[in-house]
């Protein structure tokens, strides 16, 4: 999965078209919540949160996502600073990977009794 | 790996802007790769192409689901300040705040779908959206409390297993977590009525008098049943949901008549029987005139439960205003030592 995944920095569309009724109101801005599970571990997305500044965001990550020793280190980010690629696997944006089967090991055929390789 | 075939590249690239493709065949190759993601047991992740049924559809279970989570504080935090014991105390504390937790984690995910945990609040408190109908029951003693961990959280357990492997990424993430934390809810529920049931006479009297009012409601938590329930049958096929009320509802059944024995109580059901040709336990008919007044907002808490939501929120204002009023000033400074 990739860290932006489930990010909402980016959604497309009118999101509130059909839902809303209330007037829009200014509100905290969204943070993203990453996660290190412990050492040696990657920091790992696990969800949003919204809070007036980056310490209360990060204070309040702290009690929302580990609660029970669930991580040793956090990252909060706001969400409108994250710059997220189309989530699409067949989006043009990946094509450059697709075709350099090269880039595998597989691609290069190599006799059996050949140890190690 | 593959790389991608040649006639597939060139097609796309004869198509600058979609020029050739009218709007209703991008529509319809757009559902044809949704319906083959959901069909394989792929996910849906938040930016993807999604039917406007199936978003809807999340929308409004999953705020009504973390609006069962939010209201489902009120319950038990009526006993905070009573518990009996530091132990107990500390418990229920915890646990209120696994709910409070629950309901940001599933506000979060519906936030993914484009909506804002804000706007779902105003709908809460506007009883424009619903929340469980399970929490308009009061809790009138302290009995009350364990059998909301074992048999309000076990039925939520039932319920949301099978949604962690719901369609939708960031829903069946957040179930994940929720039924991590739910296994510690119903441990400590069976556990505060091991202890009631090893006391006084009294004391397993009020746990019998607990079980006797929260069964059938529990019961109710799975919905209606199956022939009125008009969503289910779309909601399995977009595998939001994996299984119907009834079977769920069923298995709840069959989870917790054992759990009881174990327990020395009683259901308050005299149709509650085992049925050895179906493996399974039949029960008598649910109140169903019951259920429908109470999800309309006639239960014995509904306007309470809503009056106490949105005083909390209001009273909550000035805390959000001084916290805002707080950040724009450490902005507003940041910004002078830098200049």
């Amino acid at each position: 999965m990739s860290m932006s995944d489930d990010t909402t920095a980016h959604v497309e569309g009118d999101p509130a078209a059909d839902l809303g009724t209330g007037a829009p109101r200014a509100n905290w801005p969204l943070y993203e919540v990453f996660v290190r599970g412990k050492r040696g571990l990657n920091h790992v997305h696990v969800g949003s949160l919204h809070a007036p500044d980056d310490r209360m965001a990060l204070h309040n990550a702290r009690n929302l996502y580990t609660r029970r020793n669930e991580g040793v280190s956090i990252w909060v980010v706001r969400a409108d600073a994250i710059t997220a690629s189309s989530p699409d696997e067949k989006d043009p944006f990946f094509a450059p990977s697709g075709d350099k089967v090269y880039r595998h090991p597989t691609f290069y055929s190599i006799p059996d009794d050949v140890p190690h390789l | 790996m593959t790389v991608p075939d040649e006639t597939t590249r060139l097609a796309t690239a004869s198509t600058p802007d979609g020029a050739t493709s009218a709007p209703a065949d991008l529509e319809r190759e757009l559902e044809d790769a949704f319906d083959a993601t959901v069909s394989g047991e792929g996910r849906v992740e938040p930016r993807d192409w999604m039917p406007e049924g199936y978003r809807k559809t999340l929308i409004r279970q999953i705020a009504q689901h973390a609006h069962s989570e939010i209201i489902g504080m009120q319950p038990e935090g009526n006993w905070i300040l009573r518990a009996p014991s530091l132990r107990r105390k500390a418990i229920l504390l915890a646990k209120v705040q696994d709910e409070a937790g629950h309901g940001l984690y599933l506000y979060s995910a519906t936030e993914t779908l484009g909506v804002d945990r804000s706007e779902l609040t105003e709908k809460l408190i506007d009883s424009r959206q619903k929340y469980s109908s399970i929490f308009n029951y009061p809790t009138l003693t302290f009995a009350d409390i364990g059998v909301i961990g074992w048999l309000v959280d076990g039925a939520a357990i039932c319920n949301q297993v099978p949604l962690c492997r719901s369609s939708y990424g960031p829903y069946a993430r957040a179930m994940v977590r929720i039924c991590k934390e739910e296994s510690f809810h119903q441990r400590q529920g069976f556990e505060l009525l091991m202890t009631l049931m090893a006391g006084t006479d009294a004391q397993r009297e009020m746990v019998q008098d607990a079980v006797d009012r929260w069964w059938w409601p529990s019961l109710m938590m799975f919905g209606p049943a199956d022939g009125d329930s008009p969503n289910t049958q779309q909601s399995m096929a977009w595998r939001i949901k994996r299984h119907t009320n009834d079977e769920l509802r069923q298995r709840y059944v069959d989870m917790s008549v054992p759990q009881a024995e174990a327990l020395g109580v009683t259901f308050p059901d005299p149709e509650l029987r085992w049925n050895a040709e179906r493996g399974s336990y039949d029960y008598g008919e649910i109140d169903w005139a019951e259920f429908t007044a109470v999800v309309k907002g006639a239960g014995p808490c509904n306007a309470q439960r809503l009056a106490h939501r949105r005083a909390a929120h209001e009273n909550g204002q000035w805390v959000r205003d001084a916290a805002s009023a707080y950040a724009a000033k450490q902005a507003r400074r940041e910004q002078e030592v830098a200049a």
